[in-house]
């Protein structure tokens, strides 16, 4: 208590690693730090920016970076359009918010089941499963889209909406966080659940899962930016244009842009990538204290 | 007496059951799920390299015929795929991975408000999704004098005329270096920030104690060593993003293959190799080829910073 007390006030723990408080060693970081951060941001202002100029500013020369007259006329533009096949681009944000909904939830059970059963529970090939898991990490999906493709086709997924969702939900780096995480919580905890009776199940959904509520959090995030930013599952394993998503539709606009550079489209560019950034940096901003505490459970053994 | 072993095959499958069966029902899902789009993908890769399959008729049994044309005969894949895979990986995979971790390093000796903030503007980058910066990429470096940076550099008068920067084949591999590195502060940096946060402080005192007298010393004799861990989860992460970062020259130059394949990754070959040219046996062979080529850079890192124990 004492020591605490000392360590508060005296100001030596504001030198060092995660200080307290503010102390003159610390300029020279800000120094180093303030001007890569402003480089950082740029091109995060300008998705902003661009996103609310009217075509003569988009158009401008010589070109602005920071808009003059902000409008909403992009995002009216926007979703008043139909793409090229007659749907409305209301339709593609509906599947993108659908898919990344679903893919979401199912993610986490399925990461967190598995990721129970291999932290808590005794079974011979417990070991073995999980450093295949460790294995996986580093896994290169786009490595193996061809193969992919064959299976999301033998299956019978191919232009359905489940191949959105299935094929990014065994996801190594998810289950291998929250299975850390779950590591984190006594064994008695469990044990005392059991002797009064418990089963499997009510154990993993009332004491496991509030108890890992932020990694939960942090693989919601992960899932989230996976499938919202995805425009591969449109491109390869879909045909019918319904079921494609926003992430998809920008893609269209850009390629045509670089081609024929109308003037809208560019605008509806714009626009369409401020809401692709939008909802990853609020879903981050909300859950980063969890997202932290999960990451202090990531540790690697090799 | 065949009964009573029938018998005793079944209470034993009936005791495994009762002991393990719970923790393979938990596994199920997760474990299907891996094995269909995870292992046999890999193993279909794997497979479909020793043949010739055009998608049409059934894989015809190849032999090696495809890695050795790999080797030898594809003039594209030695002189600039893996000469420009090589270059981009060593680039930023281990650039963009000293830099997560000297950043998380500078970040910790920030109290926790300004720190958070900070990091959150650096994380930020590798939120943004690669189609999504297409629009962005495109207006900054755009060919023509309404680009943001050819605007910039005329009228500071260092270039005369504007700059086809993303056309041309100069540009385009440096240009893909420093988007990739702009967006590389992905989760390998939180869990290192975690990581470098969490180190026992008493640890340093003792340090000092020691000897060690400045900072540099701190990390390589200190900080480092207490959170390999966390270091080697990273180190995965760098290698796995780098690879998968394959699409940004396609994305940047909108076109595949890029101009005059100056930025022309394995990932771009394999997609040009098997979605438009429909040899799928040649494009396995190179998916192959690409896992190897991480699992190699992972075993790399496992042999720094694997824990004692």
């Amino acid at each position: 208590m004492k020591a605490k007390f000392l360590r508060r006030y005296s100001g030596i723990r504001n030198r060092g690693a995660n200080p307290k408080g503010f102390h003159t060693s610390q300029i020279k970081f800000y120094i180093v730090l303030l001007p890569l951060i402003f480089i950082m941001l740029l091109p995060i202002v300008f998705i902003f920016s661009n996103a609310f100029k009217p075509p003569d500013e988009l158009f401008a020369y010589p070109p602005r970076f920071f808009v003059v007259h902000p409008t909403l006329k992009n995002f009216f533009d926007l979703f008043s359009k139909m793409s090229t096949s007659g749907i409305p681009v209301s339709r593609y944000l509906f599947n993108s918010i659908i898919v990344a909904l679903i893919t979401i939830c199912a993610s986490i059970v399925v990461s967190s089941t598995a990721a129970y059963s291999l932290s808590k529970k005794k079974f011979k090939l417990k070991k073995t499963l999980f450093a295949i898991n460790t294995v996986a990490l580093m896994f290169v999906p786009i490595a193996v889209t061809i193969p992919r493709y064959l299976i999301i086709e033998k299956v019978g997924l191919l232009d359905t909406f489940l191949a959105h969702i299935l094929p990014g939900l065994a996801m190594p780096v998810g289950m291998f966080l929250i299975k850390q995480f779950i590591d984190g919580i006594p064994d008695e905890v469990i044990e005392a659940a059991q002797i009064d009776g418990a089963s499997d199940l009510l154990i993993y959904w009332r004491i496991i899962l509030p108890m890992i509520v932020p990694a939960i959090a942090t693989i919601g995030i992960l899932t989230f930016q996976a499938t919202w930013g995805n425009t591969e599952v449109s491109s390869l394993y879909l045909t019918d244009e319904s079921l494609k998503t926003f992430a998809f539709y920008l893609s269209t606009l850009t390629t045509a842009v670089a081609g024929a550079n109308t003037v809208a489209g560019q605008g509806m560019a714009a626009a369409a990538s401020l809401i692709m950034f939008l909802p990853n940096l609020i879903i981050f901003i909300i859950f980063q204290s969890k997202v932290m505490s999960t990451m202090s459970h990531s540790g690697l053994k090799g | 007496m065949q009964n009573s072993i029938a018998i005793q095959q079944e209470s034993g499958i009936r005791r495994w059951l009762a002991k393990e069966g719970t923790a393979y029902g938990f596994l199920a899902m997760y474990a299907l799920l891996f094995i269909v789009f995870i292992i046999v993908p890999v193993m279909l890769a794997i497979f479909l390299s020793f043949t010739f399959f055009d998608t049409i008729q059934f894989p015809k049994f190849f032999g090696l015929k495809n890695y050795i044309a790999l080797l030898t005969q594809d003039d594209v894949f030695m002189k600039y795929v893996l000469p420009n895979t090589i270059k981009f990986a060593v680039l930023v995979g281990p650039g963009g991975y000293a830099l997560s971790f000297l950043l998380a390093w500078v970040l910790a000796q920030l109290p926790r408000i300004p720190r958070t903030i900070l990091a959150l503007i650096l994380y930020s980058p590798s939120m943004t999704s690669g189609v999504a910066m297409a629009v962005v990429w495109q207006a900054l470096f755009s060919g023509d004098q309404t680009g943001y940076l050819n605007s910039f550099l005329l009228g500071q008068k260092i270039i005369q005329e504007p700059i086809q920067w993303l056309q041309s084949p100069h540009y385009l591999m440096t240009i893909m270096l420093i988007v990739t590195l702009w967006s590389s502060m992905g989760v390998g940096f939180l869990a290192m920030l975690a990581g470098i946060l969490e180190v026992n402080p008493e640890l340093y005192e003792a340090g000092a104690l020691d000897g060690i007298n400045n900072r540099f010393q701190e990390i390589i004799h200190i900080t480092i060593p207490s959170m390999k861990p966390q270091m080697l989860f990273g180190a995965v992460m760098a290698i796995v993003s780098t690879f998968q970062a394959g699409a940004i020259g396609v994305q940047l130059s909108g076109s595949n293959p890029t101009p005059q394949y100056a930025g022309q990754l394995i990932v771009n070959h394999i997609e040009d190799y098997g979605f438009f040219r429909y040899e799928m046996g040649y494009a396995a062979a190179i998916s192959v080829a690409l896992l190897l080529m991480v699992l190699v850079f992972t075993r790399l890192a496992n042999r720094l910073f694997a824990s004692e124990d």
